[in-house]
């Protein structure tokens, strides 16, 4: 049976991983490399690594820092903040990355998503989406809008909609992250995941809003997501991986047993 | 020396990397006499297999794989390369392939919707028959897979393990001879990955 997967995320900045609750008040934790491998030995599934401040900063992902990530770790990782082309792409796949993870580049240039899938294939192609709750269910008949720019910006796209677009485009995988969830670590936005995960055929990554073992247990039994990201619960060293995973097992969800 | 086979059919990257993190010492080619010389060829790939054959038939690559594969060297397929190393593709309506292995590739087909496709994460990876292949990794290990189609091997035997995936069992590692095949990615599967491709380095090809 195919596992549900753990991803811890981390946000880098300045060559340093750092937490803040939507986008703000960073906190400096440590060195991307050495936090990677840790989690790595602690038994996560994947990674994902968003350069948030290279597209602030108008300057192209860190290519040295994804080489030495490949260099130092053997399983999945995707790679997001700062791509603006196909040639960006391909830089961070040659570098090792197994997937690219793409936002606001997507609700700007769709047609990103479909060249990407094209040259690379579909399964590198995440797209990353920022819903936020909207009351108007006229505009947003899904009860959510899509924001990009770090939540600065909305965008008038439904994020149901936008999720089924990217679909047919060539996503191979969307990563579903509350802006309302988002660094409160009271849960995961159960409603909106399930919505998005039930009307594509991709799998949908759940984000934002972890902050315990039973959070990431409700987000797969409840909300069928196929993988669950987490961050701060990890990061502060409240729980470890193998914690989470105790707590799929005994609810029994399938997890990878044995790294 | 292991020869990694390059016909642009997705990222060597993360292949060459574990080798080097093994200290096996690799070389990437794309070169038909290179390939044929080959002491020990590992055949990777991810994409479409019409356009894999193609490649491969524009390379003149097709037949030095064959003739490697036929010196009995030990020969590995990943991914797409495990597709494609069977005799015929139901991909892009039907692409012969290079026959290393007698069988087809089938696409994954499910009623429930709820089954994704691709398969993509972990699964367990269930053994069928005993492979020096398998040395030191526990049975039913998880290794990471992504993929759309699967290989189906017309000889039992040369199914070595098997994974459960939707409700389905497939064939996840082959075997004939000196040609072992996974349908998972070993060097994206951490430790036991990395394992494998350190028991394929030193393996001599016999069963």
């Amino acid at each position: 049976m195919l596992t549900k997967r753990i991803i811890p995320c981390l946000d880098i900045r300045n060559k340093r991983v750092t937490k803040g609750v939507k986008f703000q008040n960073n906190v400096e934790l440590g060195d991307p490399v050495t936090m990677a491998a840790g989690y790595c030995a602690d038994g996560c599934d994947e990674l994902v690594f968003y350069d948030i401040t290279a597209s602030a900063e108008r300057r192209p992902i860190d290519i040295e820092m994804v080489k030495e990530v490949a260099r130092a770790i053997h399983i999945p990782f995707a790679v997001g903040g700062g791509i603006s082309t196909v040639q960006d792409m391909s830089r961070v796949l040659l570098a090792g990355a197994e997937k690219i993870s793409v936002n606001s580049l997507a609700v700007m240039n769709p047609a990103i998503i479909a060249e990407g899938a094209r040259a690379f294939g579909r399964q590198c192609i995440v797209l990353g989406m920022d819903p936020v709750r909207a009351g108007d269910l006229v505009r947003f008949p899904s009860g959510y809008e899509v924001t990009i720019r770090g939540f600065r910006e909305r965008t008038g796209l439904d994020a149901l909609a936008w999720a089924k677009r990217a679909e047919e485009l060539g996503a191979g995988e969307i990563v579903v992250n509350s802006v309302d969830a988002d660094g409160t670590r009271r849960g995961f936005e159960l409603a909106l995941t399930r919505l998005i995960s039930e009307a594509v055929r991709i799998p949908v990554v759940a984000s934002g809003g972890a902050g315990s073992p039973a959070h990431v247990v409700e987000v797969f039994r409840d909300a069928h997501a196929d993988a669950a990201i987490v961050a701060g619960m990890i990061h502060t060293g409240e729980y470890t991986i193998q914690a989470i995973k105790a707590a799929m097992t005994e609810a029994g969800i399938p997890v990878r047993r044995v790294w | 020396m292991i020869t990694i086979v390059d016909y642009k059919a997705g990222n060597l990257t993360s292949v060459r990397l574990a080798f080097e993190h093994l200290g096996v010492p690799v070389r990437v080619t794309d070169e038909p006499a290179q390939v044929r010389d080959a002491e020990r060829v590992v055949f990777p790939g991810v994409g479409a297999a019409a356009s894999a054959m193609a490649t491969l038939g524009s390379f003149r690559l097709v037949e030095a794989l064959r003739a490697v594969a036929g010196r009995g060297v030990p020969f590995l397929g990943i991914c797409l390369g495990t597709q494609i190393i069977l005799e015929r593709s139901e991909e892009d309506g039907g692409v012969p392939c290079i026959g290393l292995i007698r069988g087809r590739v089938r696409r994954f087909e499910f009623d429930n919707p709820r089954i994704k496709i691709p398969q993509m994460g972990w699964n367990a990876v269930r053994r069928l028959r005993p492979h020096p292949l398998f040395e030191g990794i526990p049975d039913a290990s998880e290794f990471y897979f992504v993929h759309s189609y699967y290989p189906d091997p017309a000889e039992p035997s040369e199914r070595l393990a098997e994974t459960e995936y939707g409700g389905f069992s497939f064939a996840s590692v082959l075997g004939r001879q000196n040609v072992v095949a996974t349908q998972f990615h070993p060097e994206k599967s951490g430790r036991l990955g990395l394992r494998l491709l350190s028991n394929f380095a030193t393996w001599n090809g016999q069963c």
